[in-house]
């Protein structure tokens, strides 16, 4: 899936969303999910009604129940047009995903063994364990395991990344997503999830929000907010006997628009475009969340699990330092282990390279073609770039552990300390005394020693090591602290022994590690974590993830992995970037702050509203109740306008923040508490004074009241 | 306002905080069981009604024990009002207590509210005080205690099925607790002069050479436990005014501390099983705040006077001979601000008792016990009731602004979801929903207006009171309001129940399902619940729930009695 940034308001998605929020309000099903707005729905309603007996009576104030009733079935719409603006970014996705869902014709085999058996099959037909033969050009029909081949696959359908990736039968690149293509080779597909249940009909699901239950935190906000409604109904019912005692009596619109301006309407209409934008925030991000559940989970995290490779270090070891023996010199060294290193396609062959080209000014002697020679192409050296085009490639094996180039009579050699001293000893050269310590020592700081060793023209003799170090990613340092400072613990799961595992954790910044970790192991750490009340998120990909991934309370499975790690896990990274579980975390706190900022902000706007409606319904009872109208508001009826078309109008003005979410910076509870308490709390509690008086300025300037 | 007054209050304030941390801590030690110089009675209690002290209660098995044994003990009640005139310790021949009488006393003891539509003198005899009114004044204050160590423990215990044992709590509660400070309290009472026996009532001449009537009884015993246990039902029609139940300016003081003791001490309590006793303290503060708040206001309000009395040329200006203010309703011995003071203490927490005519306050001096009850009683509150209604709220602060931090809110480790908002929800609803309705309802009935001693926005304000009295089981009357109608026995009665048992099932809910949870551990990431920031917030919501559910009410009742009574007009 391709991301494109929206903007917040893009035309298409308004004008859908304005056409859904009506059909949404006329829904009473649709409506009877938000007790809040319901409660709004049914004044609305009433208000209408009483509005059609007034008119047929010729009784009441007409004009002011009009505009009442408006302004109450306004704020209904307004807060479905919220939901379907929040649905209308997803919708548009789910729209393009489903035009890849393209009626393709699968090659069915009867005998997965035998691939001439081929029979076409729409691939709508094809069921769980149905084997297909998928070649070049062919796109994939279905979810399924590589049983047998191998190819490239252009994912970017799904992914979004043009690079084709390789897809195998056996390991950890198995799994194929239906609608993706092959680009070479064959492949032999069992087919494992049944058409309308593939990966790209839950994801079409996911984003479209079709599926969508209320969260659990969720649930529990929408208890709190039925019962303020509860309350806030015993206020305005009772108050009409009080009414009546006092010797008055409050007509029925206005007794509805106290209550539909003291119930939590703001919270109560952004609720759930909040989370519904919460779950497009992370699809913006390339993760799809399997339910919302997890999105929530992610905010509560208390415990990281890091893989070291790829999270935390860049994937592969790189050369740091070039260390001579035996009296060689640094500039011999180097050169040798540039020589040997130059055809040497992997990272840390040309980490050497470069290495040597930083620190000695030796440039890179380009690799000339695929028939391996090498062309040395420094002027001062003319005798070695004369052998060099004679030169040819040791590759690495893993019987001899080590890699290098002939060159003429010039052999050089570089690979594991053993191997490397074998070699050196077979051809009748001796080991210096200091090779040893300073190989130890690198082992000790976490590094790995490459020694490098040469033969020219009879004896052999060592030459010196290569320090090669796990290189931590630029910058984690300071996302861990961020991490730290949320409360969040990391901790680094590593292959490597402790001691190596240690040198990188401190350097990283981790919290803890756990060093030469077996997936067992792996899956004991988290059970701990979550018997000491922890939540505990993690990344994986590996089938033999996949049972940590599913213990974990926020597994995010990499979408290159295998079918069983993204079945175990409840989000996929379509990226496959393991880094970006940090993102989920911080999306999962800011859809919980952006509730809770809402919520606070909804309940403390109640306090202007009664000071503008209190004394608004009872002027002619006891006029004295003036001395409660401290905004000075003109009239009582501009008065109740005011609180109820600045109570309609806050949903549509919160719609972006709803969206979008509260700023969220990592801090600890304490000043982020602070901080949302001063603008929701205190903010909540001065902007509708500033509102309602200004909205009454107007309406008297309109002559509305 | 005076100086003076302002050293009582100082002085009261900085006794309050010294007995928070020693009581505070023994009433650990009470429930945790450590204490046992009263082990061999508390024995044969257990052996005598088949109480096995090791059993652990699910919150269904505590919720039902504790429903059993308060309408056993109210049916007692009952049967004995209705009987007395046939059962000894009766020397002024009281007759049986009316059907209504009976049923609403009953109700109003067993829940702790000890609303009296009744004159203790011209109504109960000895026995009935002593073995039914005293002894609801120990075990309904017993039951709050053991309820809000319930709560408590819910919090605390991690992954737990169990509550502890009613019986058990309820037994230490009364021995180790109410019992032995009673029995001192008592003895230092009748030292200043409050009566105990069980005398007839005598007659005696006053020096103007009027033949008067003095009632006597087992005063001093029933008078330390109305304090202690928040319970307030007065022996005597006039309560704490009576000299015979309050003397001397010290019995005044005590009292003050004595309804303020086990509330306050309990909050240190709490930080101590809690682990956590920067929270206790912080709870303590919120409660001390809004106490004072209160009190200021009340005190403000009945110092400045009436200024219709300022206009006619009464002298309400404090100097060394006046007291100055608003006199109406109070008495002499006490002034204003021990007036003003006692009725925020007697108000904030859910005792009840009174010393001067609430009824009888300036509108706004009126309006703050009735707030203070009407904010849940809460502030300090009940003994026990008071700090489980207060949990309740932190519970909600919690959740409301919980969510801010960016996590599931989280309350001492406790992750508040779905059910525990319900139970709390349910709690604050119930008690809005009984106040309201029910004044509502006696506000447009024949009935309920009949009771009414004024007109206009100080009658409504006396319907309010009542009802709201009741539902927070205070007990506290406005006066004013005649309660001894078939209406107002049958719903106040009814209130009270409602205020006590329909908040109780939810509460114990909430804290079984809390028990079952596990702790998380703390971190940066944790809401915290013991900063100043966390008092603020929790005061805020304390004022927003109760402000927002009254303040419609309140607004056709005292607030606009106060706008008319600065207009020049007074009901």
């Amino acid at each position: 899936m391709t991301v494109t940034t929206r903007p917040l308001f893009d035309p298409p998605i308004v004008a859908r969303a304005i056409r859904e929020a009506f059909a949404k309000t006329v829904s009473l099903r649709h409506m009877a999910r938000n007790p809040v707005m319901f409660v709004v729905l049914l004044g609305s309603a009433i208000t209408t009604v009483v509005l059609v007996r007034d008119i047929v009576a010729h009784a009441g104030h007409i004009g002011f129940t009009l505009q009442l009733a408006l302004w109450l079935w306004f704020t209904v719409v307004f807060a479905n047009f919220a939901e379907a603006m929040a649905e209308g970014r997803g919708k548009a996705q789910a729209d393009s995903l489903r035009a890849m869902r393209t009626t393709t014709t699968a090659k069915r085999l009867e005998d997965p063994a035998n691939r001439l058996s081929a029979e076409p099959v729409p691939a709508t037909r094809l069921r769980r364990g149905d084997c297909v033969l998928c070649t070049p050009g062919d796109i994939i029909p279905g979810d399924g395991e590589v049983i047998e081949g191998v190819a490239s696959v252009d994912e970017s359908a799904i992914t979004g990344e043009s690079a084709p990736v390789i897809r195998e039968s056996g390991g950890d690149r198995s799994a194929v997503t239906g609608g993706t293509r092959v680009l070479s080779d064959f492949l032999v597909i069992r087919i494992t999830a049944n058409p309308g249940e593939t990966f790209l009909d839950r994801m079409i699901a996911l984003v479209e929000g079709a599926q969508r239950q209320k969260t659990p935190n969720e649930i529990a906000l929408t208890i709190l907010l039925s019962g303020l409604t509860i309350i806030f109904l015993f206020a305005v019912a009772t108050l009409e006997p009080f009414a009546i005692y006092s010797g008055g009596s409050v007509p029925v619109p206005v007794l509805i628009a106290l209550l539909v301006c003291l119930i939590p309407t703001t919270i109560g209409g952004l609720l759930s475009a909040i989370g519904i934008a919460g779950m497009d925030r992370l699809i913006q991000q390339n993760v799809i969340a399997m339910s919302g559940r997890s999105v929530e989970a992610a905010g509560d995290v208390n415990t990281l699990l890091l893989d070291k490779t790829g999270t935390i270090t860049l994937g592969n070891r790189q050369a740091v330092q070039f260390i001579p023996v035996g009296g060689v010199t640094l500039e011999h060294l180097a050169d040798r282990a540039q020589l040997a290193s130059l055809p040497d396609e992997t990272p840390e062959g040309r980490s050497i390279v470069v290495l040597a080209k930083e620190k000695f000014g030796l440039r890179g002697r380009a690799l000339a073609d695929g028939r391996r020679v090498l062309v040395a192409a420094t002027g001062a050296r003319a005798s070695d770039a004369d052998a060099a085009t004679e030169a040819e490639f040791v590759p690495f094996s893993a019987s001899t552990r080590m890699s290098g180039v002939n060159m003429g009579a010039l052999h050089v050699r570089k690979g594991a300390g053993d191997a490397v001293a074998r070699w050196v000893q077979e051809n009748h050269g001796a080991i210096p005394v200091d090779l040893k310590p300073i190989v130890e020592r690198i082992a000790r700081e976490g590094g790995t020693p490459l020694v490098v060793a040469e033969r020219a023209n009879g004896a052999a003799h060592m030459l010196g090591v290569i320090y090669l170090k796990d290189v931590v990613k630029g910058g984690i340092k300071e996302r861990f602290d961020r991490i730290r400072a949320m409360g969040i613990r990391t901790i680094m799961i590593t292959g490597d022994n402790p001691l190596t595992a240690a040198a990188i954790a401190s350097e990283a910044g981790v919290d803890d590690f756990l060093a030469e970790a077996t997936p067992e192991d792996k899956m004991a750490l988290i059970k701990r974590e979550q018997a000491g009340g922890r939540l505990v998120a993690m990344t994986g990909d590996g089938t033999n993830d996949a049972p940590a991934l599913a213990q974990a309370d926020v597994g995010v499975a990499m979408n290159s992995g295998t079918q069983a790690a993204k079945e175990a896990g409840n989000m996929i990274d379509l990226d496959s970037n393991p880094t970006k579980l940090i993102e989920v975390v911080e999306i999962g706190k800011q859809l919980l702050m952006t509730r809770g900022s809402l919520t606070t902000f909804s309940i403390a706007n109640d306090v202007a509203k009664y000071f503008a409606i209190i004394p608004a319904m009872f002027v002619v009872t006891y006029p004295a109740l003036r001395g409660l109208n401290i905004m000075g508001l003109h009239s009582p009826q501009s008065a109740i306008l005011a609180s109820v078309i600045f109570n309609a109008l806050i949903i549509i003005a919160l719609i972006p923040l709803a969206l979008k979410g509260v700023r969220y910076r990592p801090a600890p509870a304490a000043m982020i508490l602070r901080r949302n308490l001063w603008v929701y709390g205190v903010g909540g509690l001065v902007v509708p004074f500033v509102g309602i008086k200004l909205i009454d300025m107007l309406i008297v300037l309109l002559h509305l009241a | 306002m005076t100086a003076n007054g302002w050293l009582q209050i100082g002085i009261f304030s900085i006794l309050v905080l010294l007995l928070t941390k020693p009581l505070g801590v023994y009433i650990v030690r009470v429930f945790d069981g450590s204490l046992t110089w009263l082990a061999t009675v508390e024995r044969i209690i257990y052996r005598m009604s088949g109480i096995d002290p090791r059993e652990e209660q699910h919150w269904t098995r505590y919720a039902v024990s504790m429903l059993v044994f308060s309408a056993a003990s109210m049916l007692l009640t009952y049967a004995v009002l209705r009987l007395q005139h046939l059962l000894p310790l009766n020397p002024q021949g009281m007759p049986a207590v009316s059907d209504r009488q009976a049923f609403e006393t009953a109700a109003s003891f067993t829940t702790n509210t000890n609303w009296q539509s009744y004159g203790g003198e011209t109504t109960m005899s000895y026995l009935s005080q002593m073995t039914q009114l005293t002894f609801h004044n120990f075990i309904s204050a017993a039951t709050g205690i053991a309820l809000a160590m319930a709560l408590v423990r819910g919090i605390v215990r991690r992954s737990a099925g169990t509550l502890g044992n009613f019986w058990v709590d309820l037994v230490r509660g009364t021995l180790y607790l109410l019992l032995p400070i009673s029995l001192v309290f008592a003895l230092v009472l009748t030292q200043q002069g409050v009566i105990q026996n069980v005398s007839h009532y005598v007659t005696a001449t006053t020096v103007e050479g009027v033949k008067q009537v003095l009632a006597m009884g087992p005063v001093a015993s029933q008078e330390a436990i109305k304090e202690l246990g928040t319970n307030g039902g007065g022996f005597f029609n006039a309560n704490s005014a009576h000299p015979f139940e309050n003397p001397t300016p010290l019995t005044n003081l005590l009292e003050m501390l004595a309804i303020f003791a086990i509330p306050s001490a309990l909050t240190y309590t709490y930080g101590r099983m809690a682990r956590n006793q920067r929270h206790g303290w912080a709870i303590w503060a919120a409660m001390y705040i809004l106490f004072f708040a209160g009190l200021t206001t009340a005190y403000r309000a009945e110092a400045r006077g009436n200024p219709i009395h300022a206009a006619e040329g009464v002298d309400v200006v404090a100097s060394s001979n006046n007291p100055g203010g608003n006199m109406e309703g109070k008495e002499v011995r006490f002034g204003i601000v021990n007036s003003a003071l006692f009725a925020t203490v007697t108000s904030a927490t859910s005792c009840g008792a009174v010393n001067s005519m609430h009824d009888s306050f300036t509108p706004v001096g009126g309006m703050v016990p009735l707030v203070n009850i009407q904010l849940g009683e809460v502030v300090f509150g009940g003994t026990g009731a008071g700090l489980y209604g207060m949990i309740v709220m932190v519970i909600l602060t919690v959740f409301i602004a919980g969510l801010m931090v960016g996590r599931t809110p989280e309350y001492l480790g406790k992750k508040i979801e779905a059910r525990e908002v319900q139970m709390a929800m349910l709690f604050v609803l119930v008690f809005a929903g009984a106040i309201l309705v029910l004044s509502a309802l006696a506000a447009v009935t024949p009935a309920g207006l009949q009771g009414r001693n004024n007109a206009g926005p100080h009658g409504l304000s006396e319907i309010l009171y009542a009802f709201s009295s009741t539902a927070g089981n205070n007990g506290s009357a406005f006066a004013g309001l005649t309660g001894s109608t078939y209406f107002y026995n049958t719903l106040l009665g009814f209130n009270t129940l409602i205020g006590r048992f329909a908040m109780h099932v939810p509460m114990l809910a909430l804290a079984g399902f809390l028990a079952e949870k596990r702790i998380v551990p703390e971190s940066a990431g944790t809401f915290p619940v013991t900063t100043p920031l966390f008092v603020a917030l929790l005061i805020s919501v304390i004022l927003i729930v109760g402000a927002l559910t009254f303040f419609p009410a309140l607004s056709l009742g005292p607030v606009v009695e106060h706008f008319l009574m600065h207009a020049g007009r007074v009901f």
